[in-house]
């Protein structure tokens, strides 16, 4: 009883349940849904796909719980993701010889340091001018895709790089790449944050920003540098989605992405009002919001049907986990012991 | 003075909470074309005796007449719709409104159904000129200043033909040009034959604007008086209780100016000149040596957090320079004074202090941690010892480091407050109020802690109401009467009765000396 | 959440903003003019494929040689910015309108502000389900069913010989998309015929690689043995082929792939043998469009129906089509 009650009363009780009811239907309707083949030298099967093809949300997500938690949030994400694809793919197709390993790597290299760039521009409109986050990142949501239009022309450029393939592509020990990348992410993140004193700091910050000033914490250093290292994650994934479509499309590289990382980082109970944060309840919420779009592709759920679909999963998860169910489940728990109690007596 | 009946007369109030007699027979009565000032201490009962008039609370015994008729009111509307208003200390407008709108909002002329806004512009705008508001009814508030929303809620409050309006606290956040032009309009108002209840700390304010004064002692009536013959003096020793029986402070302080020369072989931790910020501190000398508690004593509103807060990088100052151990240094935020091991304890533990959703030991190491920067984490060892020696020293209950702040106790949650100025070992300690709120054995505890850190050394800024505490901690007092230091007095021998006649008189002392 | 939500809508207005309208009225009134003197509105889908792109690109190019003033709008695949783009040349008083509709539905009022306002509209590209055609001059672009059936005949050919069952793929566009549904009719209706073919899965990928990919990668896991990828556009096809390889099979071959648009990327897969075959819609309607809108401002009758000129490649062919491809 005790040990079932730790277990229903933790935060991430109903994701995790979620995710493995999603699961469940997955293999009533596909029973090799668990296979795990070795194709081509990699790892092959559908569970992988979910890892792969979840790894970029997962990664922005990762950005954006830190950002979230200091009473922040990132609406430019996607943007930022078709920029560093396109200045990618500008750089490999205007360069002599596309196909080397070192054209690729200065391809990548000023990618993310154009992503650095844009997050100092977002961190410095949130921390030192002082304007809104929401507003603040919109700016660059909304002239970010336009940005990336520019350097691509308007066209889908098409990037043949066999190096530059690998970000999408390749494997590492059967791993996709893109897997080892949102643990790699995940892993810094939590290292960053919890290793040293940032994950207080920011927390502390996102609680109450004004004790936090007076017991010495620089707001201003600190929310530049988590707008960055959103910005940061969210190039990283826009390389890998640029890789893996093996184009960089200044219109849907990264569409809506700053959605399903928003929801990632709420299913995973980090609070919207900031403060005390979730890395792995973050990386739950990514494997949910993947799985539920494998699952509409493996139960060959219409597609006319499919939003609903996702809307219903999404809203049983945030009301089961909402503070008022818990408490409505406990008085009905303990309505329940008390009822057995007077029964025995 | 007035010959005309009472327009309000409350008598016999008792108000009682869960253990506490909040009022206990108070009476009170307001005439018409008068300014009437209720005044007391902190938890005298002035603002449970405003919510017992409009309507907040329900007396549990006494009568309330409202021109000659008895009335209980169930709701703040139904005082409102009885014609008593009440203005706040913080506006309770919408900022992102036209003055019209804030005007009107609740009870906008309408037409077949519909706002006729033409009708609400017209009545705003009657109701600004008979005010002398000289400003766009079409404007948005939040583009006028603090001074002129607080007049926009005088006149929405008097819109509805007030003929009772009170005012609480309407000066707090004013500065002088500003208090004239309310006072303006409270005499016009006054003219107009509204009985208006003015609520201040500003003693001088008081003494200025209001005709008739009701002073409140522990929810006790102690008198009211007509302001013109009542000495300052005495209003101070009925507030506080006190019967003063010396007024010689003054020679007093003269002749301990020679022992202070005697004493400056000493070092000055922290010594600030001509130190102030326009609307909050007028600029003041103060000094602070090594192992002395410095008290500062005044009213509420007194300027005496202010200026605390100045020394210590919390608010910028816009005039005079602070030397600290020797050198000048510019306190510009609180990160700058910290890395100097200055540090402000504030007064409000939960806007400016805990960090309720994190554990103990978190909040315990945060200003440590911050000075350390977030590269240089604290080891854990290091960082369970340290939170483990604070809470036995301390007796921070529970003393389970992983519990969330939010769940302790108000005294617990200031021990763990000062553990986390204490780890970064300061050199100069302000503390505000740090006993407010807290239960007695506490309070023993903390002030004891505060004479040890002294006798190692440690220069401590003690801010308190309760003039006993301060006295019994202090080597110096420094007094503040409406935001100006009036004068430090050397505590040999003081009294609490010499604090009191500072306090009550001091801008007299200072011109005096 | 809230915070969130009035920042989308903060998004939409400013996007709005940007497709927004300067004043200045000119014309409809319905007299004759030269061709420099008309002024046309043209609000585009917006820039989510290749073949959108060759279409945007060709629209312009013809204007500017026959020297009429073009407004153009992108409605980033929206309707809501689309209706606006179109109500504000409606504003602006421009002489025709030409617009994609995103989806089918949903244009009778707009439209018919046009057409009280006296102003032409000419469709492109998509059809619009309006029951009154009245509403519009005319509809230039591909005929999607057609392209459907072409790509079924294709298949149908293919597999003449065999009588062994054939699971087949479909990779739809945007739902409710015109292309989208027709391009599935078209090819639904000329394999039905025949019971070996069968339609084993089919869910959209939004037009896109990405989209293509992720339904292939799925797809090909959850159903056995796959025989036949039809995409509703070349981009998901690309996608598809991704997939494929990652599957350790060999598009072209092991799989085959029909897609429909002939875009470059295309074709150059078409002909490295990684697709099959691949029924053209063409989206060089530029100079067609110049014409029809001369004749539509000059008060000329024109067909409720122009069929843009399409073929379809095979492997050899695209080989030989390629060098010449302009997009």
């Amino acid at each position: 009883m005790t040990l079932l009650k730790r277990i229903t009363s933790s935060k991430l009780f109903w994701p995790i349940a979620m995710l493995l009811a999603l699961l469940v239907i997955d293999v009533i309707a596909f029973p090799g849904f668990f296979t795990i083949q070795i194709r081509e030298g990699a790892l092959y099967g559908s569970v992988i796909d979910i890892l792969r093809n979840g790894s970029p949300t997962l990664m922005i997500a990762i950005g954006m719980t830190l950002v979230i938690a200091t009473q922040g949030i990132d609406l430019s994400v996607g943007s930022v993701c078709a920029i560093a694809g396109a200045v990618a793919a500008a750089i490999i197709l205007g360069s002599p010889n596309p196909d080397s390993v070192g054209t690729t790597i200065v391809a990548i290299g000023t990618a993310i340091a154009v992503s650095l760039v844009l997050g100092i521009w977002n961190g410095a409109l949130v921390a030192v001018i002082g304007i809104q986050p929401i507003v603040a990142t919109l700016i660059l949501m909304t002239a970010g895709r336009g940005i990336a239009m520019l350097i691509t022309k308007g066209q889908i450029i098409t990037v043949s790089s066999d190096a530059f393939r690998y970000l999408g592509s390749g494997v590492i020990f059967g791993v996709p790449f893109a897997v080892v990348a949102a643990a790699v992410t995940v892993a810094f993140a939590g290292l960053l944050t919890r290793r040293t004193a940032l994950g207080l700091f920011i927390e502390s910050t996102g609680i109450n920003a004004r004790a936090s000033r007076m017991a010495g914490i620089r707001a201003r250093g600190l929310l530049i540098l988590v707008y960055v290292f959103c910005a940061l994650c969210s190039a990283v994934a826009g390389l890998i989605l640029t890789s893996s479509q093996t184009a960089a499309d200044a219109n849907n590289t990264g569409l809506f992405i700053e959605l399903d990382a928003i929801l990632a980082v709420v299913i995973g109970g980090t609070s919207l009002m900031g403060g005390r944060y979730s890395l792995w309840g973050t990386v739950v919420g990514a494997l949910v919001i993947q799985t539920l779009v494998t699952t509409v592709y493996t139960v060959g759920i219409p597609p006319i049907v499919t939003m609903v679909f996702k809307a219903a999963v999404v809203a049983a998860v945030c009301l089961l986990q909402s503070p008022k169910t818990a408490e409505y489940l406990n008085a009905w728990r303990r309505r329940r012991v008390l009822r057995t109690e007077v029964a025995a007596s | 003075m007035s010959t005309t009946a009472p327009i309000v007369e409350m008598t016999n109030i008792s108000i009682t909470f869960p253990g506490v007699k909040a009022l206990d027979d108070v009476s009170f009565r307001m005439f018409p074309g008068e300014v009437h000032s209720l005044m007391g201490e902190n938890g005298a009962g002035k603002s449970t005796l405003i919510k017992a008039l409009t309507g907040v609370y329900r007396p549990d015994s006494g009568t309330t007449l409202l021109d000659g008729r008895p009335v209980t009111f169930a709701s703040t509307a139904a005082a409102q719709d009885a014609g008593i208003s009440t203005v706040y200390q913080e506006v309770n407008l919408l900022p992102n409104l036209t003055v019209t709108e804030n005007i009107v909002l609740g009870r906008e002329p309408r037409r077949a159904g519909r706002i006729d806004w033409a009708a609400c512009r017209a009545h705003a705008a009657e109701v600004l000129t008979r005010m002398g508001i000289d400003i766009d009814p079409g404007s948005l508030l939040s583009s006028h200043s603090l001074a002129v929303q607080q007049l926009v809620a005088i006149a929405r409050a008097t819109s509805i033909n007030a003929t009772v309006l009170i005012l609480d606290e309407p000066t707090s956040s004013l500065d002088a040009d500003e208090v004239k032009e309310l006072f303006r309009i409270i005499r016009k108002l006054k003219d107009d034959g509204v009985a208006i209840l003015f609520v201040s700390h500003f003693l001088d304010q008081v003494y200025e604007i209001s005709d008739r004064l009701t002073v409140l002692r522990n929810g006790r009536f102690e008198g009211e008086y007509l302001t013109n013959e009542l000495l300052r003096i005495d209003l101070v020793q009925k507030m506080i209780g006190k019967e003063i029986t010396v007024l010689d402070a003054l020679e007093k302080r003269s002749s301990d100016d020679a022992e202070d020369t005697q004493e400056s072989d000493i070092p000055a931790i922290i010594e600030a000149q001509g130190l102030g910020r326009r609307g909050a501190v007028h600029p003041a000398d103060i000094s602070v040596l090594e192992g002395e508690v410095v008290g500062f004593a005044g009213l509420l509103g007194s300027g005496r957090s202010e200026l605390a807060r100045l020394l210590t990088g919390i608010d910028r100052s816009d005039s005079g320079t602070i030397s600290f151990a020797g050198s000048p240094v510019k306190f510009r935020t609180p990160r700058r004074a910290l890395s100097d091991r200055v540090v402000y304890a504030s007064e409000d533990r939960r806007a400016e202090g805990i960090l309720g959703e994190l554990s103990i030991r978190d909040n315990i190491i945060l200003a440590l941690q911050a000075d350390r920067g977030w590269f240089r984490p604290l080891s854990a060892k290091r960082r369970n010892e340290l939170v483990d020696s604070y809470i036995s020293t301390l007796g921070i209950k529970p003393a389970n480091p992983d519990a969330l702040v939010r769940t302790l106790s108000g005294g617990n949650q200031q021990k763990v407050l000062l553990a986390r100025w204490l780890a970064i070992a300061p050199r100069l300690l302000v503390l505000d109020e740090p006993t407010r709120g807290i239960d007695v054995g506490a309070k023993a505890e903390i002030q004891k802690l505060v004479v040890n850190l002294a006798e190692n050394g440690m220069g401590v800024i003690y801010i308190s109401a309760e003039l006993d505490e301060v006295l019994r901690l202090s080597h110096r007092v420094a007094v503040m009467r409406d935001r100006r230091l009036v004068a430090v007095l050397d505590n040999d021998t003081l009294t609490t009765d010499d604090v009191l006649a500072v306090i009550a008189e001091g801008q007299d002392l200072e011109d005096a000396s | 959440m809230k915070k969130f939500v009035t920042g989308l809508a903060a998004a939409g207005a400013m996007l709005l903003a940007l497709t927004g309208c300067s004043a200045g009225a000119s014309g409809g009134d319905g007299g004759e003019k030269a061709p420099e003197d008309l002024i046309v509105g043209f609000a585009q889908v917006g820039a989510e494929s290749g073949w959108r792109t060759a279409n945007t690109k060709d629209v312009k190019r013809a204007f500017e040689e026959a020297g009429i003033e073009l407004k153009f709008s992108d409605a980033q695949q929206k309707q809501e910015n689309q209706i606006k783009a179109i109500r504000s040349y409606i504003q602006q008083g421009v002489d025709v309108i030409a617009f994609s509709p995103v989806v089918e539905s949903g244009w009778d009022a707009v439209l018919q502000e046009a057409k009280d306002a006296g102003i032409p509209v000419i469709l492109t590209d998509r059809a619009v389900d309006s029951e009154d055609d009245s509403l519009y001059e005319t509809f230039l672009g591909s005929d999607f069913v057609e392209e459907g059936k072409k790509a079924g005949e294709w298949l149908v050919e293919e597999y003449a010989d065999s009588d062994d069952p054939v699971k087949i793929i479909q990779l739809e566009g945007t739902t409710g998309a015109a292309p989208a549904i027709d391009r599935a009719e078209g090819f639904a209706d000329v394999i039905k015929d025949d019971s070996k073919f069968e339609i084993v899965a089919s869910q959209t990928g939004d037009f896109t690689r990405a989209g293509g990919k992720q339904v292939t990668e799925a797809l090909l896991k959850s159903n056995s043995d796959v025989d036949v990828i039809y995409s509703h556009n070349d981009d998901m096809g690309l996608g598809a082929i991704e997939a494929i390889e990652e599957a350790g099979l060999t598009p072209g071959e092991d799989i085959k792939i029909i897609t429909v648009d002939a875009v470059k990327d295309g074709m150059t897969a078409l002909a490295e043998g990684k697709i099959n075959f691949i029924v053209e819609c063409n989206p060089l309607l530029g100079d067609q469009l110049v014409e029809l809108v001369k004749k539509v401002a000059a008060g000329e009758d024109v067909e409720k129906r122009v069929v843009t000129e399409e073929t379809t490649f095979t492997q050899e062919e695209a080989k030989e089509a390629l060098p010449d491809r302009k997009y």
